[in-house]
């Protein structure tokens, strides 16, 4: 087990590295003069350019530069936001959880929906179920996320006044940032009605950003489920006498699930990419907000940095997936 | 009293409108301690027959049958919960490929205690105990080992062992073995089979045998019935059916043991192949392939009928020294 | 109820049978079997619609989709109280007629997917074929790059592109373009090293061919399959991806009707004026699944084994 968790690191470092050149080099394309756009002013004069030059390490080879970069990064130095002046990733830090909490709501919602639904559709295959679930699959598979979200808004929230239109909490609430993530911290600051309040902010922005996922995995239980169901060793465990849930729960679900882990996994960039679009529609104060907001600030190292610390995320995700797919498979763990 | 008395039983595939009969009005009886083998040409109805049995056939699939009495409880009119109790514990079955037909995400031991709990009610460490004595049973080398081994790391031998002791572990009345060697190298075949037969007598349950090795059969069934095209064409006593078949397709089935050492999924002897869904004759089913057939052969449809210790479905049965009785 | 045969006294040999049947060219069962997918039809002539609304748009229109009617602003779609059938979808909030709006979106939108397609198909073929061709340094090194690239979720990466190239359309399909290349270098790889070691490959080598000639002759046309699904998906998340930039503001920029930038703006008026926020989204997700539609149904009909797993 210890050997396979080292393989798969070992494959990672590369194409992490290769994310921070990307990065470096973002900031080398833009064009323009680069001290320009990193200090953010027009004109300037010659002395302070040059000193400019020489803080920013910009009178030094390339490879020197990039060096110098990976040096800083390894030291979690990020650089600074050239609007507000803190370190990036205090910024990162301050509003990832924001983001978090509504990804795992997303993704929880995207997997017990999706997963209830393409289990039915293989148990019901060709049936009526079975097409409502299918075609619901491929309309929210092909949804633009960003006009979905505004419909959701209009029904709920403009027309039938169930779910407030944008943020985390109402604003007549007051939560300290124990934990960061709103649910949690309104239970523990003890306001009466702050964790309604807080639910009923996230409910429409989980449903937005968990739809292409839901779908996903609707899609990839049930045809999963279909190719297990037709194995050997289901028709083994039903020659058993076992109940057909037990069949379908113990025996074939765990196979199914293999494919769909990775999957679920998978939708970590899905689900990164639709913040993006979904923190806007919300006003969710999270990273995608803040990454869409610097780029129209021209705010270079948060949308560098952001960038940075994003893929590395994903990155980091897949690996994990990629561990917990050889644990709940034993043939994966063992080759080799 | 026999054990199992199957009457009439069909099973169909394919829509309402447009069916296609993959048996058909078989009858069988077994009875207790017996071996009985079954014999035919790939896509007679073998496997079938014994998963409608087993009631392991899914919609779209149809089971009819007058009766499919089992140790005197009628599997037709039991509920599907009730018969779940006799499934897996009194008629147990074994497959052709046991590679895939354990499932890999589970261990032996799992798997093995998974029935073991289910019919017996054991406690775990009782179902635990009992495993390995099972794996001992079916003669595992370093059985308490392969309790937590995964069934990709078995050979495919072993994984046959683990089935048959799966099938086994409730001391079943009745055991299916759907060509239980047939994946397996031929050294370890007769293993197999051995164990197969040693385990039928020690435990005392029916064995319905269903192999291309007529060698197999003639070594250790007791009756053997034929099946062509969904039909049982014939059921002999075993000596009796090597010196005298009834049946031309039988006739034919042996005849082409020298060529096929391996058995007969393909017969040399008879030109042709299984009719499918789309071209199946209206009298004897044979008759597109049968070297004796008439005029009657091809408009009518032969019965089931007793001739001497046999049972023939053929409007000519042959004689002893092979030609038909006109 | 099953056919008998015909008695005849002796067994009619198989192989006869079989020769009797003329088999279909490959075109003709591939289209027997689009058709039969009555998703992918149904897909197929909504498609057809868009692309004569998107080529012929300027006459099909009923108005200029920039012209602004200043007396009409925010009027409601025609079947409504206050609708005018000449504004058959109504009008924007500065009075622009929805409909030609829409029509002239979809050639944006058109030219948006058949350009990014067409800019990442091309060199998405030629690297995949030329890392399956070269698998060691070579190959290795195409493939982590494109590893790192999808490293990040394409509609983010688009962004990081758009960002540094600035927003407009012309940015917005080199940014496409280049974040859906892996996809398609993935793919051709793939497919390429599973023909590779076919007898006919080594035929043609033994022949002589040439490395090009055995690339793009011999083991492209044999790819093209899953190549050519990709590229219709690829379509269709051009148009998603195009319209999500156009949303943010980082795409195509007002006042040319792309359907996503006719949403930016779309959110203030989610009280008062539902067919604004309505219309532009609803032709996006029909596209979409269109297109999604036809590329599960070309699939099927390509990989017939794969279908029959479904
Ligand atoms: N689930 C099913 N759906 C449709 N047809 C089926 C199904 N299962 C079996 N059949 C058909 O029923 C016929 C009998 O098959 P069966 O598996 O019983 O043959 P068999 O005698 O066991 O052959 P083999 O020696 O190859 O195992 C075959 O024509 C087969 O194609
Ligand atoms: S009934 Fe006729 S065709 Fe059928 S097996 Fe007997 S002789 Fe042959
Ligand atoms: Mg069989």
């Amino acid at each position: 087990m210890f050997n396979f968790i080292l393989r798969r690191i070992a494959v990672v470092i590369p194409t992490f590295l290769g994310i921070t050149v990307l990065a470096f080099a973002l900031i080398h394309m833009i064009p323009g003069d680069p001290v320009l756009v990193m200090v953010g002013e027009r004109r300037l004069d010659p002395e302070f350019y040059r000193q400019a030059m020489q803080r920013l390490g910009l009178d030094q080879p390339l490879y020197m530069q990039y060096l110098h970069y990976l040096q800083k990064l390894v030291s979690g130095n990020l650089g600074e936001s050239l609007v507000t002046h803190e370190p990036v990733m205090a910024e990162f830090l301050k509003l990832f959880p924001a983001t978090v909490e509504l990804s795992i709501c997303a993704m929880l919602f995207a997997a017990v929906t999706g997963l209830a639904a393409g289990i039915v559709a293989a148990n019901r295959r060709g049936t009526a179920v079975d097409h409502v679930v299918m075609g619901s699959a491929l309309t929210g598979y092909s949804m633009p996320i960003f006009w979905w979200g505004l419909v959701l808004i209009m029904l709920f929230s403009v027309h039938l006044g169930w779910t407030p239109v944008s943020g985390r909490i109402d604003l007549e609430f007051d939560i300290p940032a124990v934990t960061g993530f709103m649910l949690i911290d309104t239970l523990l600051s003890g306001e009466e009605g702050a964790f309604a309040s807080a639910l009923s902010h996230l409910i429409l922005p989980a449903i937005v950003l968990g739809t292409i996922p839901m779908a996903v995995i609707a899609r990839m239980t049930r045809s999963s489920m279909l190719e297990v169901l037709r194995e050997d060793y289901i028709r083994t465990a039903r020659a058993k006498g076992l109940s057909p849930v037990r069949v379908v729960v113990v025996h074939a679900l765990r196979n199914a699930l293999v494919p769909v882990v990775t999957v679920i996994g998978l939708q970590v960039g899905t689900l990164l990419a639709g913040a993006v679009l979904t923190e806007t529609i919300f006003s969710w104060p999270g990273i995608g907000k803040w990454l869409i907001d610097s780029i129209s600030r021209r705010d270079y190292p948060v949308v560098q940095g952001g960038i940075l610390l994003v893929a590395t995320l994903i990155i980091l995700v897949n690996l994990l997936v990629d561990i917990l797919y050889g644990v709940i498979n034993p043939r994966i763990r063992h080759a080799r | 009293m026999s054990l199992l008395e199957i009457k009439n039983l069909s099973v169909e595939f394919g829509s309402q409108d447009n069916p296609f009969r993959a048996v058909q009005d078989v009858n069988l009886s077994i009875n207790r301690g017996e071996i009985v083998g079954i014999v035919g040409e790939s896509g007679s109805g073998k496997s079938v027959t014994m998963l409608a049995l087993m009631g392991l056939i899914e919609a779209p699939g149809r089971v009819t049958a007058d009766q499919l009495v089992f140790d005197g409880q009628d599997l037709m009119t039991m509920s599907p919960a009730a018969k779940r109790h006799l499934v897996g514990k009194d008629v147990a079955m074994i497959f052709q490929d046991a590679l895939t037909s354990l499932n890999p995400a589970y261990t032996v031991g799992f798997q093995l205690m998974e029935t073991l709990r289910l019919h017996m009610g054991l406690s775990k460490s009782e179902a635990q105990k009992r495993a390995l004595e099972l794996l001992e049973l079916v003669e595992i080398p370093a059985a308490k080992s392969r309790l937590s081994a995964y069934p990709h790391q078995l050979s495919g031998g072993m994984s046959q062992r683990v089935m048959i002791a799966m099938a086994i572990a409730c001391n079943p009345k009745l055991l299916i073995a759907d060509e239980p060697t047939t994946a397996l190298d031929v050294t370890v075949q007769a293993q197999i089979m051995d164990l197969l037969v040693s385990l039928q007598k020690s435990q005392d349950m029916a064995l319905i045998l269903i192999t291309h090795d007529l060698a197999v059969i003639a070594e250790v069934a007791h009756r053997v019935a034929v099946m062509y095209a969904g039909e049982i064409v014939e059921t002999s006593p075993v000596p009796e059916i090597f010196y005298r078949p009834h049946h031309p397709y039988t006739q034919a089935l042996l005849a082409s043991i020298p060529e096929h050492s391996k058995g007969a999924e393909r017969l040399a002897t008879l030109p042709g192949v299984v009719p499918g869904q789309y071209d199946r004759p209206i009298g004897c089913l044979l008759s597109p392939r049968c070297p004796y057939a008439n005029e009657k052969c091809r408009n009518e449809h032969p019965k089931l009928t007793q001739t001497h210790g046999s049972f023939v479905r053929c409007f000519t049965p042959l004689d002893e020294a092979g030609r038909p009785i006109v | 109820m099953t056919t008998p045969v015909q008695s005849a006294n002796t067994a009619v040999a198989p192989e006869m049978a079989a020769a009797s049947y003329s088999y279909p060219s490959p075109l003709a069962e591939f289209w027997a079997s689009f058709r039969a997918n009555r998703g992918a039809s149904a897909a197929l002539v909504f498609m057809a619609f868009m692309v004569i609304a998107a080529l012929f748009a300027p006459w099909l229109a009923p108005h200029d989709p920039i012209e602004q009617h200043r007396d009409i602003l925010l009027l409601s779609p025609a079947w409504t109280a206050q609708g005018q059938w000449s504004f058959l979808l109504g009008t924007d909030e500065l009075g622009r007629d929805i409909l030609s709006r829409l029509m002239h979106g979809a050639r944006v939108s058109m030219t948006i997917g058949l350009v990014s397609v067409v800019l990442s198909l091309l060199p998405g073929i030629v690297l995949g074929l030329v890392s399956a061709f070269y698998p060691k340094a070579v190959g290795t090194a195409i493939m982590r790059a494109m590893d790192i690239m999808m490293a990040l979720p394409s509609l983010l990466l688009a962004v990081a592109i758009v960002a540094v190239l600035g927003p407009g359309l012309t940015n917005t399909m080199i940014a496409i373009a280049v974040v859906s290349l892996p996809s398609y270098v993935r793919l051709t790889r793939a497919s390429a090293m599973s023909e590779l070691g076919r007898d006919y490959v080594i035929a043609a080598r033994l022949a002589g061919a040439g490395k090009l000639r055995l690339m793009f002759n011999t083991v492209l046309p044999n790819c093209m399959a899953p190549v050519i699904v990709q590229a219709t998906l690829g379509f269709s998340s051009a148009i998603l991806d195009a319209a999500a930039l156009g949303f943010l503001g980082l795409g195509a920029q007002p006042p040319l009707p792309e359907w996503g930038t006719m949403l930016a703006s779309a959110r203030d008026y989610i009280e008062s004026a539902w067919w604004v926020v309505t219309m532009p989204g609803i032709t996006i997700l029909f596209n979409v699944v269109a297109l999604n539609l036809m590329g599960d149904g070309l699939r099927d009909a390509l990989d017939p084994k794969l279908k029959k797993l479904a």
